[in-house]
Parts: structure tokens; sequence; C-alpha cells
């Protein structure tokens, strides 16, 4: 007499995963969003929002989640109605219905300078710009212009997180996370006319 | 060294611990007893340096399938529902082996849990034995008994 396998239902078994990830108390949730500027990647804790990142400007999915399991924890899970505030207030952003984000972020991924760069940045409203010496000074380091370029080029929750609305003193765009032609796309949305 | 994000331990294993929880608890019981094997897993997970993650979730899963016979031994379904339904005699079809995975189900435990995780789980003799927390030749014994038992209550 054999035994063999018996036949594996792979429907059944994605389902009782996709229960799993729902439910579980994960350190990390994460959901895959679509945009009108490229698939986002948003991961949040209990505490609130800690990463939206570009998927294709970071390595991919497995490379975004390697870097979270490495930098806050490794359990982490799939689990897109965990992410729902995130992705109705990206899609009125992105609509023209929303201004501002109302969510709960968590600066786990934040250095404390970083922290001042991006809490002076957050301060932008939209539909204006600022500098990166502008920033540096209410960051409380008014020659930091460099530093607080590299704390905005770190900014794990950009869109959110308005680094897109600083600008090099010239006028001239400077850099951005996802590339420049995201920078572009953000500050049309907000009626910005690059000078 | 951080392990990989659980979302790819799960992706990677859960195909594997349905097939062996369906075939050890059964269709019904097997969707509570995955909850739980991986809430386990995932409770462990940081600090647990794990070298085969495979045998190591099919471990748990073996450990909750135990649970669930015992829970089931100690409060019986109502008559009718107690034993699996296996008709006393009908020839097993090629290729369907649900009947045959329901008489492994109503075996003794050990005998059980041996058959499945060798031939369900598709562990190694040597990982059958450390899941069983018993040696090599105990874990060959007890899938041979099983094996037998099997046999004789086909024919």
């Amino acid at each position: 007499m054999t035994l063999t396998r018996p036949p594996l239902d792979q429907d059944a078994a994605a389902r009782a995963a996709a229960r799993f990830a729902a439910d579980a108390p994960a350190d990390v949730s994460y959901a895959v969003l679509d945009s009108p500027i490229g698939t986002l990647v948003a991961a949040s804790t209990p505490r609130g929002l800690a990463r939206l990142a570009y998927e294709d400007d970071n390595g991919g999915l497995d490379a975004i989640l390697e870097a979270l399991a490495d930098r806050l924890s490794p359990r982490i899970l799939e689990a897109p109605a965990r992410l729902d505030p995130v992705r109705r207030e990206l899609d009125e952003y992105f609509a023209g219905r929303r201004e501002h984000f109302d969510l709960a972020l968590d600066w786990a991924l934040v250095a404390p300078f970083g922290r001042r760069v991006l809490r002076a940045t957050a301060a932008i409203a939209f539909g204006q710009v600022s500098t990166y010496a502008q920033v540096a000074a209410r960051a409380g380091s008014p020659k930091g212009s460099r530093a607080a370029g590299n704390a905005l080029g770190a900014n794990p929750m950009p869109i959110v997180i308005p680094c897109h609305r600083v600008l090099r003193s010239g006028g001239g765009l400077g850099g951005y996370t996802g590339g420049l032609h995201r920078k572009q796309a953000l500050l049309a949305i907000e009626g910005v006319r690059e000078t | 060294m951080t392990p990989p994000p659980f979302q790819r331990f799960l992706d990677e294993q859960r195909d594997d611990v349905w097939r062996f929880l369906v075939a050890s608890v059964g269709r019904d019981a097997a969707d509570d007893c995955f909850q739980e094997t991986f809430l386990a897993a995932l409770r462990a997970y940081p600090r647990t340096r794990v070298d085969n993650p495979r045998a190591w979730v099919l471990t748990i899963a073996h450990r909750k399938a135990i649970d669930h016979h015992r829970a089931r031994a100690r409060h019986p379904l109502p008559v009718g529902d107690a034993l699996p339904d296996i008709p006393a005699s009908s020839p097993t079809e090629p290729g369907d082996d649900g009947e045959l995975w329901a008489r492994v189900r109503a075996l003794p435990a050990k005998q059980r849990a041996a058959l499945t995780l060798r031939f369900a789980a598709d562990l190694s003799h040597a990982e059958v034995a450390r899941a069983l927390g018993g040696s090599e030749e105990a874990a060959r014994r007890l899938t041979h008994e099983g094996l037998k038992k099997l046999r004789l209550e086909m024919t």
C-alpha cells in the first residue's frame, strides 16, 4: 500500500493565508496601492503610517519589505484593510479633493534631525513651495541646507510628508526620491508652476 | 541576521501546512488549525532562529493537530458524527485518496502523526522523528505500523 500526498486545494490555502494576514497581530501591515504616479507600497505599525514607498524606485516590493524587516520588525504581513485610511486619503489627494493628510504617523524610521526637517516640511501648505535653506532654518539648523536635503531625500513617507514642495533657492527643482518626473507631477496636482 | 518578512514565510509555507492539516484533521477543522499554527509561528518569529522553516512550521502544525484531536476526544460530537464517515468496504479509486486519508485520521494518535508528517507533509524520517520528539527508528516503526494497520483495514 502506498499513501500519496493528498491533493492540494491551492485556492483554499490562499484564502486561509489571506484571512490569517488580515487579522494577525503583526508589527507591520502593508498594502500595495495604485496611484496615478505609479505603484506605492504603504506600511503602517499600530502607531501609524511608517513608510510610503515608490515601488519601482526602491528595488521592488521584496526589497522594501526586507528593509522594513531589518529596521522595524520582521513580523510583517499584507493586510490591505488596515491601510484603508491611507488609500482613501491618497485617492482624495490625487483626485484634487484633499489638501492635507490627517493620518497618524509613526516616525520610527526617521532620525531626530530628519524628524525636525520633515516636520518643518510638513508645515508647508498645499500649493506652496519652500527651499532647502528655509527648511533647514526652520529645523533649527540655518547652515544645514545640505543636511536638510539629505533628510528630505531619505523621507520615508513622500507625498504625505510633502518633500516635493521643497525646491532649490534659485527655483530649480532639486532632487526627489521617486524621480523628478514625480516631483513635477505632484507640483502640477497642487497647481504650482515651476519657474 | 534578520529573518525574511513574515509574509514571505507565510507565502512559502502555506500550501504545505494546508495540505498537512487537511490530511491530519480534515477539511472542516483545517482552517482553525491553520490560523493557530501561523499565529504561534508569528509570535515566536523574531526570537526563534530557524534553520529549516518548513520542518519548523509543520512541527507547529502537528502540535495544533494533536490539540484538535485531543479536544475532540474530550468533547465528542453527537453520535453519528463522532467517527469519520467511512463506508465499511468500498473500493478505492486510484488517484482518489480522500477515503484513505479519512482512515489515517482514525488511526491511533502516534501512527496518524507519523503517517501525516511523512506522507502528507513529505518530511524525511529524520524530520518526522524530530517533530515527534523520538528516534528515527521509532518514527520508521510508527510509519510501518500505521501502513500495516491501514492495509489490514482495507482487505
